[in-house]
């Protein structure tokens, strides 16, 4: 890992990362705005599909740059989120419940309520798969996630009442006040809005006390136990956040498609969510949404040559991890700044 | 009064070699309780016990008159046991500074602060800062502790430990491989601090064993086979032919 390794120069203002991250936010905004602006629905939904997939990623980011948790399984989280938002809907369009015993519980078009509970329910599996996975480390515990999200994903598959293994259509869009969520550019804002959230949320749990133990949890949990503070409950906390926030990116990700399965659970979607995070930066704040970005890109340009554009994102791939560690934030702001 | 720390019959077993071999030592306050021995006399073992980070097979650890033989290492740290490492324990690519605010948080108790950066919260700052002037390391807070001196990040790791403000400190060796000054410094260091809270030591540099310390235990195959003032040690039979040799 390229830790970081130079003084802080007290400076006012905006640090280079700092500045790293405002453009290529600014980029990604203005590329949503853009395309609306050229009538461009599809890359408009191309630009939702960053903003989506790098909040995935800046929720796995948290367990994983920060947390030094290489979670193998956060796909689970996301198609929890999905399936919620699936779900929800599915019961919402045909006014059905979704259990009647012990309390009525229909289906809710609106995203406001659709979000809490897809996080909630996300971090309810994180908190459930943390307590048993955190008392392993390093490959153990890239496997103990990896097999927790494969049960899930068998679970998808095998229960018929969603759809099974066909996934589950949303047939109309879910709701959120005041906003056509037809509308490429609103849906845009939304996601786009989401990704903020998930950032600044980030930020200042990074820079806090909790974010103080965690990066000594990552760095020696040794000198952390020394100064009294326990690593597991600092561990587990940031695994739950790190689901739900990835859960929030589910439920998204399952409205921008209308449609949700069992692949959105599926390994090679853990594998893509930490390749968001190798590829962008690891521990950076806008690491995935660079990654994701890039990820994106490729897929659909080199995808649009060679059906074997993968082979060109594993080069790539290959590269960063060879040569520049800090990923694409990495190359573009420097090494990472600890004060 | 009661004794800031004591071990009663500590035993720790690694199949058939037996480590600690039934060890009580008490740490009273205000002095410093040097603990000698040649390597693979069971320091680190009957030290790693103490703090906590291994687990007897019997015996037990008071601390301050509470048992804590059954708390982890964390637990007792919160107790008021500092400790430093044989080999510095730092977070390398963290300052100095940000290295001792961890020790303060978890003094402090206060784990999850969620929203206020720890760099503006001066609860944190100002006890990490007085705690490296304490040790000399002020003018060196904002430098990695990787890029630190091997004898400065010695003492970035007593800074540390003074940050828990201890009511026992365990120090595993803080002297090895300082120079002549460095040892001379941090030796009038811990001269000062046994007022506050008493030091158990562990040190192979004899001359500042025997300036700094009140009393003195010799651990040999895990077993105390001399525990006494400097002048008692020096001149014990035993002591001298199964450790120190000619050189005392």
């Amino acid at each position: 890992m390229s830790e970081a390794a130079i003084p802080a120069p007290p400076r006012a203002g905006l640090s280079r990362e700092g500045w790293t991250n405002l453009v290529l936010l600014a980029l990604l905004g203005g590329a949503g705005v853009l395309f609306a602006a050229m009538d461009e629905p599809f890359f408009v939904n191309l630009a939702s599909r960053v903003a989506i997939l790098a909040m995935a990623g800046v929720g796995l980011n948290l367990a994983l740059g920060y947390g030094g948790m290489v979670s193998f399984g956060h796909a689970a989280f996301f198609g929890l989120g999905g399936y919620v938002a699936g779900i929800a809907a599915f019961h919402a369009f045909d006014r059905s419940l979704f259990m009647g015993w012990p309390v009525a519980i229909g289906g809710t078009d609106a995203m406001p309520a659709i979000w809490p509970i897809a996080m909630g329910v996300s971090a309810l599996a994180a908190l459930a798969i943390g307590a048993l996975s955190l008392r392993t480390s390093g490959v153990y515990f890239i496997m103990i996630t990896l097999a927790f999200a494969q049960m899930i994903y068998y679970f998808a598959i095998s229960w018929p009442a969603y759809g099974g293994e066909d996934g589950l259509s949303i047939y109309v869009r879910n709701s959120f006040p005041g906003v056509d969520v037809y509308d490429p550019l609103q849906f845009f804002a939304l996601c786009f809005g989401a990704l903020l959230v998930a950032l600044g949320v980030t930020a200042r749990l990074t820079a806090a006390r909790f974010g103080a133990a965690l990066a000594m949890a990552r760095l020696n949990e040794t000198r952390l136990a020394t100064a009294g503070i326990r690593p597991f409950p600092v561990r587990l906390a940031a695994f739950v956040i790190s689901a739900a926030i990835t859960g929030w990116a589910g439920a998204l990700f399952a409205d921008l498609n209308g449609f949700v399965s069992p692949t959105m659970l599926s390994w090679p979607m853990s594998g893509e969510l930490i390749v968001f995070c190798i590829l962008g930066g690891v521990g950076r704040l806008c690491g995935p949404v660079a990654g994701a970005a890039a990820f994106v890109l490729l897929e659909h340009f080199v995808g649009g040559v060679t059906e074997r554009w993968q082979l060109v994102l594993g080069l790539i791939l290959l590269g960063a991890v060879l040569f520049a560690r800090g990923g694409i934030v990495g190359a573009l702001a420097g090494r990472a700044r600890h004060d | 009064m009661t004794d800031a720390l004591a071990v009663e019959g500590l035993v720790k077993r690694f199949g058939g070699l037996t480590a600690t071999d039934g060890v009580s030592l008490t740490l009273r306050p205000g002095e410093i309780h040097a603990l000698i021995g040649p390597n693979g006399a069971g320091k680190s073992t009957l030290i790693g016990q103490i703090a906590g980070t291994i687990r007897p097979d019997a015996g037990r650890v008071m601390l301050a008159g509470e048992d804590v033989t059954r708390l982890d290492a964390a637990a007792r740290a919160r107790r008021g046991l500092g400790r430093s490492f044989q080999v510095s324990s730092l977070a390398g690519p963290l300052s100095a500074r940000r290295n001792v605010m961890v020790a303060v948080q978890g003094r402090e108790g206060r784990v999850f602060g969620f929203w206020t950066p720890v760099r503006r919260d001066r609860a944190l700052v100002g006890p990490a800062e007085a705690a490296l002037a304490r040790v000399g390391l002020a003018g060196r807070a904002d430098v990695p502790a990787a890029e630190l001196s091997h004898g400065e990040r010695r003492l970035l790791e007593v800074a540390c430990a003074l940050a828990l403000k201890p009511r026992a400190l365990l120090l595993d060796e803080p002297m090895a491989g300082l120079g002549a000054e460095g040892t001379e410094a941090l030796g009038s260091l811990l001269d000062e601090l046994r007022t506050e809270a008493p030091i158990l030591l562990v040190e192979h540099d004899m001359d500042a064993v025997f300036r700094l310390a009140d009393r003195i235990s010799v651990l040999v195959y895990g077993r105390i086979i001399a525990s006494g003032s400097a002048d008692a040690i020096r001149g014990d039979p035993e002591v001298r032919a199964a450790y120190l040799g000619d050189a005392a």
